[in-house]
């Protein structure tokens, strides 16, 4: 059967205190790259002095805080080390889930003293007039790179979240290509102002062809490094897969064999734990992806509480109930009052005619019209001849049925057993 | 099913049907042989086994036994891939080759898929050694065997078809062969349908292959669909 390959997070970080202190850039709480934060819980002081540190080397350093800062930003990995303990001053707010889509405030006015710094950054460089001329391409040249940078950091959350859509893919390539076209832009200028411009076409050309040529040389190379990479990243997938196959099949298969082996003098016993336990792994392994494999949830859809249903009553009365569902629908009010009615019969056949072989249940939903069939091969019983009494059909399966406004239909099969017929309609809303 | 198979075992004394098993589990060979094996008894000879599809289809096509019991799951392409090897045999004009798949599958696709390949039903491997000899009988005598959960399918597969307007090739259920299909699923034998419907057993089987010829014609791509939808494949 085809696993669905949906690439799960490999191992989501853990947000307790990893074992070993690595060095990792905060992902929360970040006003521009974590990088403060990320040394601030790796060395354990207050996030802010890291900042003054970083500011004042910056200052009073000639601009070596930037050029510090961007190294740890593309060098350090991003991750969710490092932020235990120090809340940052500025981070007082709650925690808002969707940081991603709404800048903060304290990463507007980091952006704005970016820029601020870079101002004064460049009236230090402006030395001389034939080297400031260099300066606007080559800060063209660094914000493209530092957008591309910066975008792979947020793919790698999206990745944690697990819940990029197509919307935020979008927002990344369109982040990208900008990215890209700073680069180029700057790179062009600083051609044209090293007064090159005639022969920009030229260089132009040239450039093309080194690339190209480039591309000729690695690209094979590149090709083979990405599809090793890919076929490395599936066979982990499968590993984790097969891990997880074989710690269910170890947790309840191995669990209920030795159980079996146990009670092996109670057949009684022994059948049931083998039908729960084949219900219980088909259910796992047949069960679409992503639909909850626990059977602990509440079933929200008819199908699922039918299955329930008869596997609550198969468990209690050790009688095989064979379920057959065709179709599905939201479960509404009126429904559960027929699942009820349902299991009544359910348990009803288990105990009175359990001993002709598997009761079977029959569920179609037809347009507006639900249908549940219970029967069994037991002996069958009149009617008219159970005492008045005895209350367990007439209130809990006719009686309800009927406040709920279906039918019930009980009646004795054609070759021996009973067969009890619930019919409900849906509530209307659900068209 | 139940107390008709009893009929049927003893009905069929004297009837000899050859029977060759296809199934990667040695172990399941062996209980089905003690099953039904015992030629004197039952009337059916395992005349060969097989564990993958190789095997089944050279060991298929060296004994032409009347009926195969083939596994929906074997190493080498599966139950599906047997039928497709297997094809001519099936539609020989005389002694065709009949298969009657048997799997613990419980997706729809894998039941559906070797029922389109051209097997003439379909039973799970809980059923009884009694209830498989007489399915055995039954598709040898050319009749389809459907068990309830494979009835289900069918009519889920049928059911989530006509929802939209679908291409006029593929063939609608009648509204009989419906009811017997829902019978089916219900549990009833084909002699309990019959009296139900008010129709001869005759009637009920041949609604019930019509079902499988349908099944086996209908457009292959809104199989497919179905199955997607559903998340199947």
């Amino acid at each position: 059967m085809p696993v669905a390959a949906a690439p799960r997070p490999p191992y989501a970080p853990d947000s307790e205190e990893a074992p070993p202190r690595k060095l990792y850039r905060s992902a929360d709480g970040r006003m521009l790259g974590g990088v403060a934060r990320g040394l601030a819980g790796h060395l354990g002081v207050p996030v802010i002095w890291v900042r003054l540190a970083f500011f004042g080397l910056f200052m009073w350093g000639d601009g070596l805080g930037v050029l510090l800062y961007a190294a740890f930003w593309v060098f350090v990995p991003l991750g969710v080390g490092g932020r235990s303990g120090h809340r940052s001053y500025f981070d007082t707010l709650p925690d808002g889930t969707r940081r991603l889509r709404k800048p903060e405030r304290g990463q507007i006015t980091a952006l704005v003293a970016l820029c601020v710094g870079a101002g004064i950054f460049i009236s230090k460089v402006q030395v001389g007039g034939a080297s400031g001329r260099y300066v606007w391409p080559l800060l063209l040249v660094g914000a493209g790179v530092v957008l591309v940078w910066r975008q792979a950091d947020n793919a790698r959350r999206a990745h944690w979240n697990a819940a990029a859509g197509r919307h935020v893919r979008l927002l990344q390539t369109a982040r990208a290509l900008a990215g890209v076209a700073l680069v180029g832009v700057g790179l062009t200028v600083f051609i044209v102002v090293r007064g090159s411009a005639a022969q920009l076409g030229n260089v132009l050309t040239a450039t093309l062809a080194v690339l190209v040529g480039v591309a000729l040389l690695a690209g094979p190379w590149l090709i083979r490094m990405t599809q090793d990479l890919s076929e490395e990243r599936l066979m982990r997938i499968r590993a984790q897969e097969r891990a997880e196959v074989a710690a269910h099949v170890h947790d309840s298969v191995l669990h209920t064999l030795t159980l079996i082996q146990r009670n092996a003098e109670d057949s009684g016993e022994v059948r049931r734990l083998a039908r729960a336990q084949e219900r219980e792994l088909r259910n796992w392994l047949y069960k679409p992806e992503g639909t909850g494999k626990d059977e602990a949830e509440e079933p929200t859809t008819l199908a699922e509480a039918v299955k329930k249903t008869a596997a609550e009553v198969e468990d209690h009365h050790g009688v095989p109930i064979e379920v057959v569902v065709v179709g599905d629908c939201p479960l509404d009010e009126k429904l559960a009052a027929q699942m009820q009615a349902a299991r009544e019969a359910m348990v009803n056949a288990a105990k009175y005619g359990g001993e002709g072989g598997p009761v079977q249940v029959y569920a179609e939903v037809e347009g507006q019209m639900v249908f549940v069939s219970v029967r069994d091969r037991g002996p069958g019983f009149d009617m008219d001849a159970v005492p008045d009494d005895r209350m367990g059909v007439r209130e809990s399966i006719i009686g309800r049925m009927q406040r709920n406004g279906g039918t019930a239909r009980l009646r004795s099969a054609p070759d021996g057993g009973t067969e009890v017929e619930l019919e409900m309609e849906r509530a209307a809303k659900a068209a | 099913m139940t107390e008709d198979s009893a009929n049927a075992t003893t009905g069929a004394a004297g009837r000899q049907v050859r029977v060759v098993l296809v199934d990667d589990h040695r172990m399941f060979r062996t209980g089905v042989q003690a099953e039904i094996g015992e030629t004197g008894r039952t009337g059916v000879e395992v005349v060969g086994e097989a564990a993958d599809v190789d095997q089944a289809v050279t060991v298929i096509t060296a004994t032409r036994p009347e009926v195969v019991l083939l596994d929906v799951h074997l190493p080498g392409g599966g139950g599906v891939e047997v039928l497709r090897r297997c094809a001519p045999l099936m539609s020989a004009a005389e002694d065709p080759v009949r298969f009657l798949a048997l799997s613990v599958s419980d997706a729809a696709e894998d039941v559906i898929g070797v029922i389109r390949g051209g097997a003439r039903g379909y039973v799970t491997k809980t059923i009884t050694g009694a209830d498989l000899v007489d399915s055995v009988f039954r598709v040898q005598d050319g009749d389809a065997v459907f068990s309830p959960r494979l009835a289900g399918f069918v009519l889920d597969a049928f059911a989530s078809t006509d929802a939209p307007p679908v291409d006029e090739d593929l063939d609608r259920l009648t509204q009989r062969e419906r009811e017997v299909l829902r019978l089916i699923a219900r549990g009833y034998a084909y002699k309990e349908i019959a009296k139900q419907l008010f129709i001869s057993v005759k009637t009920v089987e041949s609604h019930v292959s019509a079902v499988l010829r349908k099944l086996q014609l209908s457009n292959r791509h809104e199989l497919t669909r179905w199955a997607t939808a559903r998340r199947l494949v």
